[in-house]
C-alpha cells in the first residue's frame, strides 16, 4: 500500500491507502475523498478529478508533472489550472509516490 | 425547488425511468422483456446522455460484439433496439420530488419534474449516471448575482449580445463556435483561454486566428478569476495569466467550460447513499426505497465498476423484479430474446 495525502481546500487531510496499480482518482473515491468527483469514471473524459500536485516532487518526480495531450485539452475544462495540475485519473499509483500530498482545487465544476 | 401546480396531469405510468444514457435506454428492453412499457425523462433534450453529450466522438471499446463505437453510435443503436417497446421519452425533464402513495391509496410512488409534469408509476429506475449533465460554473464570488443577467451558460438569443462588449471564456468548440458568430454583432468581443492550443474544430480555430489577424475579435490567454460589477450588471471580467491579474471590460460574458454531473433533488430522496451514490443490493438493484431501483454509474454496491457493460447487467436483474410490482402475484417467466413471445409480438407489429 501506498500512502497518498489529499488536501481539501479547507486544509483538511485525508491520507488514504492506495494499491499499487490503480490511479490516484480510483483511491480518492474509494477512500470517499470530497472533491473528487470523477463523473466519467476515469475515461479522462470530464476534468472532474482535477489535482495540484505537491511542487516540492518537481525535483524527485519531474514525470509526475508531465501532462499527455487528452488531459491537456480536458484540463481546458477545470478551473484555475495551474503549472501543477493534474487530472488524478491520468496518474497510476507507483511506490515511488509514497507520501505524495495532493491539493483539491476549489471546485471541480 | 420545483413549483408542482396541483392542477398538473398525471402521467400513468408502469415503470418511469429516469435518465436516457446507454443504461436508461437498455432498462426500457429489459423491462419490455417482462411485459413493461416504460416512460423516460431526461434533463438534455435528446437520449444518449453522458455518451453523447460529453464523449459523442469518442471511440468505446468495451461494448460486447462492439469492437469499437463512439458515443452517439451507441445511443443510436440502443434507440433502435429498444423501439419495438414505445417507449415514452419526456425530455428536458428533470426529477424533483418522489412521493410515496400509501399502500391503502394503491401504493407505487409519484414522481414531479421541475417543469409540474407528474408520473404515477408502481416502480421507477434510477438511472441517471452521474446526475444532470449542466454547465460547470467556475468558483467566482458573487457569481449567482450575475447568472442569467450578464453571466450565461449558452446562447439562447444571439440578438441580446448585439452592441454589446463581450468576453467568452474557454476554449472548446462552443466557446470558438459562439465567438466567431457574435463577434460581427459585438461592440468588442475578447476569446479568453488559457492557452494558444484548442481543442475545437480545426477550421474553428483558423477562422478564430483570422478573425484576430483581422481584428475583428480580441484574443487574451487568462483564465477568468473574478467578475466586477453591481447587482448582476457586469462591467469587467478579471482574469490571470501566469501570475498576473488583468481586466477585460464587458457587458456580458459567456463562459463555457464543458459539463458535469449533479445529483441534484435526486439525493435528497431519501434512500441510502454511500460517497454520493445510490446504495443498492446486487440481487435486484433496489434501493433501500422498495419499488425505487438504481442502476448504470449512479448506484454503488461492493465491487462496483461503473461500465456501461455493469449498467446492462444491473438493468436485466432489475427488470426481473420490477416485474412482480407491475403484475403483483404474476409468475414473470425468464425468457430468452431468441423465443421471447413478448419480443416476437414487438418486433412483428414493427
Amino acid at each position: 500500500m501506498v500512502r497518498i495525502v489529499f488536501i481539501d481546500p479547507d486544509g483538511k487531510r485525508h491520507e488514504v491507502d492506495a494499491e499499487e496499480g490503480m490511479t490516484l482518482m480510483e483511491a480518492a473515491v474509494q477512500n470517499m475523498v470530497p472533491g473528487i468527483d470523477a463523473d466519467c469514471g476515469g475515461g479522462c473524459a470530464c476534468a472532474t478529478c482535477h489535482v495540484y500536485v505537491d511542487p516540492a516532487w518537481q525535483e524527485k518526480l519531474p514525470e509526475l508533472f508531465e501532462r499527455n495531450e487528452a488531459e491537456e485539452d480536458m484540463l481546458d475544462f477545470a478551473f484555475d489550472v495551474r503549472e501543477n495540475s493534474r487530472l488524478s485519473c491520468q496518474i497510476k499509483v507507483t511506490a515511488e509516490l509514497e507520501g505524495l500530498e495532493l491539493q483539491v482545487p476549489e471546485q471541480q465544476g | 425547488m420545483a413549483q408542482v401546480s396541483a392542477q398538473a396531469e398525471t402521467i400513468h405510468a408502469q415503470a418511469l425511468v429516469i435518465g436516457a444514457g446507454p443504461v436508461g435506454l437498455f432498462a426500457v428492453f429489459e423491462l419490455g422483456m417482462v411485459g413493461i412499457s416504460a416512460h423516460v425523462i431526461d434533463i438534455l433534450p435528446h437520449a444518449g446522455g453522458q455518451c453523447v453529450e460529453l464523449y459523442p466522438d469518442k471511440p468505446i471499446f468495451d461494448i460486447p460484439a462492439q469492437p469499437r463505437i463512439s458515443g452517439a453510435e451507441l445511443a443510436e443503436r440502443l434507440l433502435q433496439q429498444i423501439a419495438p417497446f414505445e417507449p415514452t421519452f419526456h425530455f428536458n425533464e428533470s426529477a424533483q420530488v418522489l412521493e410515496r402513495i400509501p399502500q391503502e391509496e394503491g401504493g407505487g410512488f409519484i414522481v414531479s419534474t421541475a417543469s409540474g409534469k407528474r408520473f404515477r408509476t408502481p416502480v421507477v429506475v434510477v438511472a441517471a449516471g452521474s446526475g444532470a449533465i449542466v454547465p460547470k460554473r467556475p468558483p467566482l464570488k458573487r457569481l449567482e448575482e450575475f447568472e442569467e443577467k450578464s453571466v450565461f451558460y449558452a446562447v439562447r438569443d444571439p440578438e441580446q449580445f448585439r452592441g454589446r462588449r463581450i468576453v467568452v471564456a474557454g476554449g472548446g468548440d462552443s466557446a470558438l463556435d459562439w465567438a466567431i458568430e457574435l463577434a460581427p454583432h459585438a461592440e468588442r468581443l475578447t476569446l479568453l483561454h488559457r492557452r494558444q492550443e484548442f481543442r475545437a474544430a480545426p477550421a474553428s480555430v483558423e477562422r478564430m486566428r483570422q478573425m484576430v489577424e483581422a481584428g475583428q475579435m480580441d484574443f487574451r490567454l487568462g483564465q477568468i478569476c473574478g467578475l466586477v460589477g453591481e447587482n448582476g450588471v457586469l462591467q469587467a471580467v478579471q482574469a490571470r495569466h501566469q501570475g498576473e491579474t488583468f481586466e477585460i471590460p464587458a457587458d456580458a460574458c459567456l463562459l463555457f467550460f464543458g459539463l458535469a454531473g449533479r445529483l441534484g433533488a435526486l439525493a435528497q430522496w431519501g434512500f441510502e447513499m454511500q460517497g454520493g451514490q445510490i446504495a443498492v443490493n446486487t440481487e435486484n438493484f433496489e434501493t433501500s426505497i422498495p419499488g425505487v431501483f438504481a442502476i448504470g454509474d449512479v448506484c454503488t454496491y461492493p465491487g462496483k465498476l461503473k461500465l456501461i457493460l455493469s449498467g446492462f447487467h444491473e438493468a436485466a436483474l432489475m427488470a426481473q423484479k420490477a416485474a412482480r410490482y407491475v403484475f403483483p402475484g404474476r409468475h414473470v417467466s425468464f425468457e430468452h430474446s431468441t423465443s421471447s413471445t413478448i419480443l416476437a409480438k414487438k418486433l412483428h407489429q414493427g
